[in-house]
């Protein structure tokens, strides 16, 4: 494995805010009752930081990330990402946030079919203004091998491994993980999450990953606990676990 | 069936009211177009068949020099003629006062007191003539309404060498005449001519006719042998200048209503059979999607204990309701169009009455084929449904597999840019459906070509008719054949600049048993205002001897060139010659026999006989001329090419611009069905893979182009097909509507080509975008949580 690029105590403390949230709320309209998913949320997000949400379903980790996202507006609140303001984005600038600045894999890959391992990835680099050559970023998730295989020929993980590639093959600044490993079996969902963190370490870029696995926290640099719409704990991991040493 | 299935069939319904309608659309076409052809053949022959009853519509006529009324009782002896109704018919010039050039008028003896006869009068305006009034007229109604004559107007007519002024005190119209053009012509032209009513013994008078007539009709007992009446009636009527007996299929009018029924019969099954075919393949797409997202609730429904035969029933039950909303519309608007058809008709056919009403059995069959279609279409799909064992359909489809596309595998993948290597595996993917999708986009393409066909083939038609045969500024025609002389008194009228005199002469041609009654035509070969023009505008040269004949006319008496045929001819001495046939012309119209002028005034030993001259006129003085035409008793009348085309111009625009519409409208309907239900499952289908590519940063015009891109390239490969296909109907129109009035041109302009093109491509843009509206609305959120 190669070096870090950032040694641990720089991590989430010398490095910029990337994202600043200040009073997000989300308020879904259920017929009759208003539900909150977020309430009155505030968070940053470092440069090169790991960070896991944590919660049960339910408790506005998703509506969260996806509000960082540029996929969903708060209620009230703000999101600034570096100098841009997300909240008042249309929808042709959030569509060129996501374009330019976020990577995002998905729990259950959302992989083109029609399209090959090595072709999901060069939709992306086609579109991204720096990227990596797909080749490199499959050959960073280890699927060199199955370059030009189709979604449906290659296992769940494989397929997992491709969105992630896909995810950092256009160097995003921030890497939006929603469940990774929660159609995955165990073992391939701790190869997934050691490619996620060897990406992270490698490239520096910054990674959030939602799951309800409390197990998945031990990885981080931070954990970020939500329950019913608000944050209830941010923890601080004074060593970060390697992959393999988790268990669930 | 329970009733929450019953709420869940709605609620399905509800939901994919997009492709509900289009599909219902589409059925609403076939329909609309069945119901409306249909309708409009059986009204017009339900009217014809009722109107020839009522007005007792002769079976058998005949037109002779001179017959004397003794004769009659010998005539009426005939086995199997029940009437015999003796006339005189006599066409005279006439002198409309508000019309520069002379016309024709065909007069036509009517009893003084009115009684019951063949052929009988409808008046429209007016009333009856009044014994002892030999003044009195009725006038046609085409004649009246074209040139605005009311009862009270009066007219000159050229009766016995002297112009008499005639009052019009009513106007009619007759079975005889429904269609109602000079003999001879093929287009009508009623500012020129029509049929005028008058007294017997006004035309006994006049026309030196005192107890003898010079035309009859006949109506047969049930039973009876036309061919029989025929020849019997023909050997009484010899030795009287008979021009040969013929029954109601050689009737001008009542021909040309056959034709045009028999062409409504082609299209009334051609057009409905395209949309059925479509509307089976759309309910198939539609039902097959459905099922494939339903499959899970198809399996709790399977696993609760529901029969096989409950859930097939109910998938084809949402097939039949979409189909029965098509039906009502259809028939709604088919009922419609097929009345506004039916009324255009009465432009050329004049009715007394119009038998429009909506048959329960052309709804009964449009409903059973188009239920029929429908649940051929459904019916894969609903199979497909119930065969699956519930636990296999309660996991979700296995995700789908792709494959190279034939392109790559060729080596060209890298000249395709991702998107549309999307797009091409997509439709490989699924070859079948593509396919169909082309055949159903390529029937519009072929119906839009078929409907503006008939412009090209009608523009064709002129073009060759008024541009390349007749080149003359007007024909003036004698009421009986005048000597050599008269060339030269033709020339001497003012502004007459050339003029070529032609002679015609009835005659029948004989090859064996086959024989046609029709005209000679003698010409002058080195004419430059009429010639021998074939369908491909080839100008054939007379030769100095012999007939050259049109094809039609060629092959319904089974000769070649160089054949003997056998001419009896049907005026003055009435010879019968041997000629040898010189060739054959594929002319676009009629049935004529011609012949060099010379020769055929040698063989007829007539010097220099003519029955016309075709003139061309300095513009500057025609009015002179027609003034002058108008008051020469000889004159018969007088044909303005230019004005026939411009009345026909007229016509054809309303009742073929009409049809037109309807066609296109139908076929812009069709394509626009095809390519939003293509697109639509395409979205449902692949609405997951699309939200993902907007989550990565896709913009809606991005996936818009990959959504689409596959329906654009299904519809840029329809669009040769389907001039493929077009150019095979308007061929198949061509045969089958080759009667012997006319033969269509097979000639399909860049025009036609280009115009069906942007009417397609509008379709499918149109579509598209009602599709890409839906983009707006994916949920990008929902896709990232859920498996499908």
């Amino acid at each position: 494995m190669n070096q870090p690029i950032l040694n641990e105590s720089q991590i989430g403390r010398t490095g910029e805010v990337v994202f600043r949230a200040r009073g997000l709320s989300k308020v879904y309209r259920l017929g009759e009752v208003d539900v909150y998913a977020l309430r009155s949320v505030d968070l940053d997000l470092y440069e090169g930081e790991f960070v896991v949400l944590l919660g049960p379903s339910g408790s506005g980790k998703s509506t969260l990330l996806n509000i960082l996202g540029g996929l969903d507006a708060p209620t009230s609140g703000e999101v600034i990402f570096r100098d841009h303001n997300l909240i008042q984005a249309d929808d042709r600038e959030l569509t060129q946030f996501r374009r330019e600045h976020v990577g995002f894999v998905f729990q259950f890959y959302n992989l083109i079919p029609s399209l090959t391992a090595l072709e999901n990835v060069e939709l992306v680099t086609e579109i991204a203004k720096n990227p990596l050559s797909p080749q490199k970023a499959l050959e960073m998730v280890n699927l060199s091998e199955r370059l030009h295989h189709f979604p449906a020929q290659l296992s769940g993980g494989e397929q997992q491994r491709v969105a992630i590639a896909r995810a950092i093959a256009k160097r995003p600044d921030v890497l939006l993980c929603d469940e990774p490993t929660g159609a995955l079996d165990y073992p391939t969902g701790k190869l997934v999450l050691e490619v996620l963190q060897q990406v992270n370490q490698e490239l520096g870029t910054t990674t959030a990953v939602i799951t309800h696995n409390a197990a998945i926290a031990g990885m981080a640099d931070r954990v970020i606990r939500l329950r019913s719409g608000q944050i209830i704990e941010i923890h601080r991991n004074e060593t970060r676990l390697a992959p393999a040493d988790l268990s669930w | 069936m329970p009733g929450a299935l019953n709420r869940k069939l709605f609620r399905d319904l509800l939901h994919m009211r997009g492709q509900v309608i289009a599909v219902a659309l589409v059925v609403a076409c076939g329909v609309a177009s069945f119901v409306l052809l249909r309708n409009t053949y059986r009204s017009l022959l339900a009217t014809k068949t009722s109107y020839y009853y009522e007005y007792r519509f002769a079976d058998v006529f005949a037109q002779a020099k001179r017959v004397p009324k003794w004769i009659i009782p010998r005539i009426a002896e005939i086995p199997g003629v029940a009437v015999v109704q003796p006339r005189i018919v006599s066409l005279v010039t006439v002198d409309f006062p508000n019309v520069e050039q002379p016309a024709s008028g065909l007069m036509i003896s009517i009893p003084e007191k009115r009684t019951q006869m063949l052929n009988d009068l409808h008046i429209e305006m007016g009333r009856y003539i009044e014994p002892g009034k030999r003044d009195e007229i009725i006038i046609s109604t085409s004649l009246a309404d074209r040139n605005g004559f009311k009862p009270g107007d009066s007219i000159s007519a050229v009766i016995n060498g002297k112009w008499t002024r005639l009052q019009i005190v009513g106007t009619a119209l007759s079975p005889e005449y429904i269609y109602e053009i000079r003999p001879g012509d093929l287009f009508p032209d009623n500012k020129h001519f029509g049929v005028i009513w008058i007294s017997i013994e006004a035309l006994e008078s006049a026309f030196n006719m005192e107890g003898a007539f010079n035309d009859l009709t006949i109506s047969l007992s049930p039973g009876a042998n036309e061919q029989k009446v025929i020849t019997m009636l023909d050997a009484i009527l010899k030795e009287y200048g008979g021009l040969g007996a013929y029954g109601r299929a050689d009737q001008t009018s009542n021909y040309f209503i056959v034709n045009e029924l028999a062409e409504l019969q082609v299209s009334g099954t051609i057009i409905p059979a395209i949309f059925l075919g479509v509307t089976a393949f759309l309910i198939h797409l539609v039902l097959s999607r459905l099922v494939r997202t339903q499959r899970d609730q198809i399996a709790v429904l399977k696993a609760f204990g529901f029969s096989n035969s409950t859930i097939g029933w109910h998938f084809l039950k949402l097939a039949l309701l979409v189909v029965s909303g098509g039906i009502a519309l259809g028939t709604l608007v088919g009922w419609y169009f097929g009345l506004q058809l039916t009324e255009l008709y009465t432009e050329f056919f004049r009715f007394p009455l119009l038998e429009y009403d909506m048959s329960g059995q052309v709804l009964l069959i449009a409903s059973l084929i188009t239920f029929g279609a429908a649940s051929i279409g459904a019916l894969s799909a609903v199979n497909k449904a119930v065969s699956l064992p519930p636990a296999e359909a309660m996991r979700p489809e296995a995700p789908a597999s792709f494959q190279a596309s034939l392109l790559e595998r060729l080596g060209l993948q890298r000249f395709l840019p991702l998107s549309i290597r999307i797009i091409v595996r997509n439709l490989e993917r699924n070859v079948v459906k593509a396919v169909l999708t082309i055949f159903g986009i390529s029937l519009s393409v072929a119906l839009l070509i078929v409907g503006f066909y008939f412009f090209d083939a009608i523009d064709q038609i002129i073009q060759i008719q008024f541009k390349t045969v007749f080149r003359e500024d007007a024909t003036v025609f004698f009421n009986e054949p005048r000597p050599a002389r008269t060339r030269y008194e033709i020339m001497s009228l003012p502004g007459v600049i050339k003029s070529e005199p032609y002679r015609i002469v009835p005659a029948r041609l004989r090859n064996g048993h086959r024989s046609r009654r029709t005209a000679l035509l003698g010409i002058d070969p080195n004419g430059e205002l009429q010639r021998l023009v074939d369908k491909d505008f080839n100008i054939y040269r007379l030769p100095p001897d012999g007939l050259i004949l049109t094809t039609t006319l060629g092959e319904s008496l089974g000769v070649r060139p160089g054949d003997i045929l056998t001419v009896e001819v049907l005026e003055g001495e009435r010879p019968v010659l041997q000629i040898p046939v010189a060739d054959l012309v594929n002319e676009v119209l009629g049935m004529s026999a011609y012949m060099s002028l010379q020769s055929l005034n040698r063989l007829l030993q007539e010097g220099g006989t003519i029955s016309g001259a075709r003139l061309m006129v300095d513009d500057a003085q025609a009015s002179k001329l027609y003034g002058q035409l108008k008051l020469t008793p000889g004159v018969g009348g007088v044909l303005i090419p230019g004005s026939i085309l411009e009345n026909f111009n007229e016509t054809l625009a309303r009742t073929m611009g009409t049809s037109t519409a309807v066609i296109v409208l139908f076929a812009a309907i069709i394509a626009f069905g095809m390519v939003y239900n293509g697109a639509r499952i395409s979205l449902s289908e692949r609405g997951r893979e699309l939200a993902s590519l907007r989550v990565l940063g896709f913009t809606k015009r991005e996936i818009s182009v990959m959504l689409l891109g596959e329906q654009a390239i299904l519809t840029l490969l329809a669009v040769p097909t389907g001039y493929l296909l077009g150019f095979g109907l308007c061929y198949l129109l061509t045969t089958s509507i080759d009667t012997e009035m006319i033969r269509l041109p097979l000639v399909i302009s860049g025009k036609t080509y280009a115009l069906t093109f942007l009417i397609i491509v509008c379709a499918a843009i149109l579509s598209g975008l009602l599709v890409t509206w839906r983009l707006r609305s994916l949920d990008l959120i929902e896709v990232l949580k859920t498996r499908e």
